[in-house]
C-alpha cells in the first residue's frame, strides 16, 4: 500500500520548531528552534530529562498540544503517501485524516490509555472502524487478531478487558492498535518506563522485528540513554528545550561532544568493570521560567567561558570535523575555540552494532 | 556506645506478609503472599541492596523493617537482642525514606517546620538552638547555604533537593538504620549519582547501615556492599555487590541481568527466560520462579530450594547448586 520509499529518505522533516506554553512575556519556551530529520526506517532516539520539552515536542508535531500550547514557529513537513506537506498547515479534519493512519502515537502512560469498559476487541476494531470504512464486520475482527498475533498476544484475548492483562500485554496492545493502519512513522513517548526489565526488552525486541517486517520509521523518546544506545540509529539529546546534540547513536555513545551528553552518559553506574566513583552533573536541572541567559547548560557545564554566558549556541556541525554526519550546539566546536580533549575523542566504532 | 561488627544492627529473621485479599466486606480466605520466609541482616557502615522488579516484595520488606506494617510471622533484632515494638524507640533507630519526594514533603510547611518537627519530638537537638540543628542537618546533606535553604518551601526545590531533605529528615533523629525504598527512581537521571553519592558518604562517614531498595542492577552495583536479589517475595540470590552483578548465579539474576539495557553488549542481549512473574495469591509450588526457569527440574516443582553456599558469603536458592558449582549459563554477556 505505501508508495515504494528508499530507506533513508527522510519522512519527517522538522525545521525551526518552537513551542511555547503560554503567551507574552510570561510565555515558557518549551521547546526552543528544534530541527530533526527522521528517516524511514530509521529509530531516532530523542533523550532528555523531565522538562526538556521532548514530549512537547511530540505532541507539537501531532498537533495534539493541549492549551496553553501554542506552535511559534518551524515547520513538520511530512512525507507521506499523498507527497510532502507540511503537517503545521493541514486543518483539523485533514489532520484527524493523517493522524493514525500515517503518524501514529504510543504514549507514555500509555497502558491506562485504553477504555476500562470495552474489550480489546472492541478498542482495536474501534481503530479500523473509523479509518477503513470500506472493511466488513469479520475483516475487522480478522485484522484485529491478526494485529494481537503480531505483538505476541493470542486471539482469544480480544475478549478480555484491560484489567484482566497485566500492564505489559496493555502495553504491546497499545502497539498493536498504533500499527493498525500501518503507519509510516511511529511516535513512542517513553513507552517502557512504566514496566520491568524483562518485559521492556521483551517489547523492545518485538518492535524491532516489528520495524524490519512493516518498515516504519520510530521516534523514540525516553529519558534512559543507555537504553537509546542499544536501540536507535541516531541518538538527538535536548536540554532546556533545545537539541543540543544529534548523532549516529554509537558515535554519541563513544564519542561525545557536547559537554551535557558526556555528563549525561557519566550519570549512569556501569555494568561491568571496575567500580569508581561517578559525579553526575552538578546543580539542578533548569527551571524553564527562569532560563539563564547564552547557553542554558552553562551553570552546569565544567568547561564554561564567559561567551557561554552570552552567546545561544546553535546546531552545527563539528568545526573540526565537519565531514562527520553529527552535529552539537556547543561554542567549544566552533571555530574560534579549542574543545578539551574530553570532547574530542574518536574512539574507533565497533562493528557489531 | 560499644558496637560488635560481627553483630548485624537490624537482623531480620523469616519474615513472612501475607495481605488478605478482600471482596467487598469478606475477607475471603485468599492471601496475597508477598513476603515470604526472609532473612536479612543490615550491618553499620554497609549498604544491602535489594534488588527486585515491581511486585517482588521489595518495597513490602523495607515496610516490614521499619515496622510500618505488621508481621505476619518472623521476627526483629536489634544488636543481637529482641527489636523495642514499633513506636517512637524504634522510629529513633531505624529512619524510612520513601520513593516520591514530591509527596512525601508536607506542601504547606517550609524546610524549618517539616525539620524542625522530628528534633522536638525525638529531642534531638542537642543543645543546640533547633535552627542551628536543622542547618547543621541541611549541611550534612549538601543543601548550602543552609541559612537559604531552612527559609524554603518544597515547591520551590528540585527533585533531588527534595529527596535531599526527606533524607535529612530521617537523619534528624540521628538513626543508625537508614531504610531507602527506591530513592532516586523519581529523579532526573543526572541528580540521581548526587543522591547515591550522598547515601554512600552517610555510610563511610557516620557508619550508618543502609538498606537501598530498587529495580536497577546497575547503580545497586554501583552503591552497595551486598545485593540481595528477590523475585516474587523470596530471595533468590544474595551476596558481595560486584560478585552477583558480574557473574550471577541464579537463573532469575541472569534472566534480570540480560535484560538491563548496556551500551557495552556486544550484538543484540539474548533472554535467557520469558514470561512474566506469577500471581502471589496463589504462588507457584517449590521455586516460584520454576514456571519462566529455562533449567526447571522436577524438583523444582514440589520443593522450595534452601539458600545454598556457592561462593564466598554469596548464597543463591537453586537446585541446581546441590549437584554442580555453576549455573549452565553463568555467562549473561550474550557475547556469541
Amino acid at each position: 500500500m505505501n508508495s515504494p520509499l528508499e530507506l533513508n529518505d527522510p519522512v519527517l522533516e522538522i525545521s525551526g520548531l518552537s513551542v511555547d506554553y503560554g503567551f507574552g512575556p510570561d510565555a515558557v519556551h518549551a521547546v526552543a528552534d528544534a530541527s530533526l530529520t527522521l528517516r524511514s526506517g530509521e529509530v531516532l532516539g530523542l533523550a532528555g530529562e523531565s522538562g526538556s520539552g521532548k514530549s512537547t515536542l511530540a505532541y507539537a508535531v501531532t498537533r495534539l498540544l493541549r492549551d496553553p500550547g501554542v506552535i511559534t514557529g518551524g515547520s513538520a513537513v511530512f512525507h507521506g503517501r499523498d507527497g510532502a506537506q507540511d503537517l503545521f498547515d493541514l486543518d483539523a479534519e485533514e489532520m484527524r485524516e493523517l493522524r493514525w493512519s500515517q503518524i501514529s502515537v504510543v504514549f507514555q502512560s500509555a497502558m491506562n490509555s485504553l477504555n476500562p469498559v470495552f474489550t480489546i476487541g472492541v478498542q482495536l476494531t474501534d481503530v479500523l472502524r473509523a479509518h477503513r470504512k470500506d472493511m466488513g464486520r469479520a475483516e475487522r475482527k480478522q485484522r484485529a487478531a491478526e494485529l494481537l498475533d503480531m505483538v505476541g498476544i493470542t486471539a482469544d484475548r480480544l475478549r478480555s478487558y484491560p484489567h484482566e492483562l497485566s500492564g505489559g500485554m496493555r502495553q504491546r496492545v497499545m502497539i498493536a492498535m498504533a500499527l493498525a493502519l500501518e503507519p509510516r512513522v511511529l511516535i513512542m513517548d517513553e513507552p517502557t518506563t512504566a514496566l520491568d526489565v524483562v518485559t521492556q526488552r521483551e517489547i523492545l525486541q518485538e518492535l524491532g522485528e516489528l520495524r524490519e517486517r512493516l518498515g516504519f520509521a520510530v521516534l523514540f523518546i525516553t529519558h534512559d540513554l543507555s537504553l537509546l544506545v542499544e536501540l536507535a540509529d541516531s541518538i538527538a539529546v535536548m536540554y532546556a528545550g533545545r537539541i543540543v546534540e544529534h548523532a549516529p547513536a554509537e558515535q554519541l555513545f563513544r564519542n561525545p561532544r557536547h559537554p551535557y551528553t558526556e555528563g549525561l552518559l557519566g550519570s549512569f553506574p556501569a555494568l561491568h568493570g571496575e567500580r569508581r566513583a561517578m559525579t553526575g552533573i552538578p546543580g539542578s536541572p533548569p527551571d524553564l521560567r527562569s532560563l539563564p541567559p547564552g547557553c542554558p547548560f552553562h551553570v552546569r557545564c565544567g568547561y564554561a567561558m564567559d561567551a557561554c554566558s552570552t552567546d545561544v549556541p546553535e546546531l552545527l556541525p563539528i568545526h573540526w570535523e565537519p565531514t562527520e554526519p553529527r552535529r552539537a550546539a556547543c561554542l567549544l566546536h566552533t571555530d574560534g575555540f579549542e574543545a578539551p580533549e574530553s570532547l574530542k575523542k574518536t574512539a574507533e566504532i565497533g562493528s557489531t552494532l | 556506645m560499644t558496637e560488635n561488627p560481627e553483630i548485624p544492627v537490624l537482623e531480620a529473621k523469616n519474615l513472612v506478609k501475607h495481605f488478605p485479599v478482600r471482596r467487598g466486606w469478606a475477607i475471603r480466605g485468599a492471601y496475597v503472599h508477598a513476603v515470604e520466609d526472609i532473612d536479612m541482616a543490615l550491618h553499620s557502615g554497609k549498604v544491602t541492596a535489594v534488588v527486585g522488579e515491581s511486585g517482588s516484595g521489595k518495597s513490602t520488606l523495607a515496610r516490614l523493617l521499619a515496622q510500618r506494617t505488621s508481621l505476619t510471622g518472623g521476627e526483629l533484632l536489634w544488636n543481637g537482642g529482641p527489636a523495642p515494638k514499633g513506636g517512637r524507640a524504634y522510629s529513633s533507630e531505624v529512619q524510612l525514606v520513601l520513593q516520591d519526594p514530591f509527596a512525601s514533603l508536607n506542601p504547606v510547611h517550609g524546610l524549618r517546620y517539616i525539620l524542625g518537627r522530628p528534633l522536638k519530638i525525638h529531642g534531638t537537638a542537642d543543645g543546640k538552638s533547633t535552627d542551628e540543628a536543622i542547618k547543621a542537618l541541611l549541611e550534612r546533606v549538601a543543601l548550602t547555604p543552609s541559612e537559604q535553604f531552612i527559609e524554603k518551601m518544597p515547591h520551590e526545590l528540585s527533585g533531588g533537593q527534595r529527596q535531599r531533605v526527606a533524607i535529612a529528615r530521617a537523619l534528624a533523629v540521628r538513626p543508625k538504620v537508614l531504610l531507602a525504598d527506591e530513592p532516586v527512581s523519581m529523579l532526573d537521571v543526572s541528580i540521581r549519582l548526587g543522591v547515591l553519592n550522598l547515601l554512600a558518604d552517610l555510610r563511610d562517614r557516620e557508619r550508618l547501615a543502609i538498606l537501598y531498595v530498587t529495580h536497577d542492577l546497575a547503580s545497586a552495583r554501583y552503591l552497595a556492599d551486598t545485593i540481595t536479589v528477590m523475585y516474587a517475595g523470596r530471595v533468590v540470590e544474595s551476596g558481595p555487590a560486584v560478585t552477583v552483578a558480574d557473574s550471577p548465579q541464579h537463573p532469575y539474576t541472569q534472566l534480570l541481568l540480560s535484560a538491563v539495557p548496556d551500551p557495552d553488549r556486544d550484538g543484540a542481549p539474548r533472554l535467557t527466560g520469558a514470561g512474566s512473574p506469577p500471581s502471589l495469591i496463589h504462588p507457584p509450588a517449590g521455586c516460584r520462579f520454576h514456571p519462566r526457569c529455562p533449567f526447571a527440574m522436577a524438583k523444582c516443582k514440589v520443593q522450595t530450594p534452601p539458600a545454598i553456599t556457592v561462593g564466598d558469603a554469596h548464597t543463591s536458592a537453586c537446585w541446581l547448586h546441590e549437584s554442580a558449582q555453576t549455573t549452565p549459563a553463568a555467562d549473561t554477556t550474550g557475547a556469541a
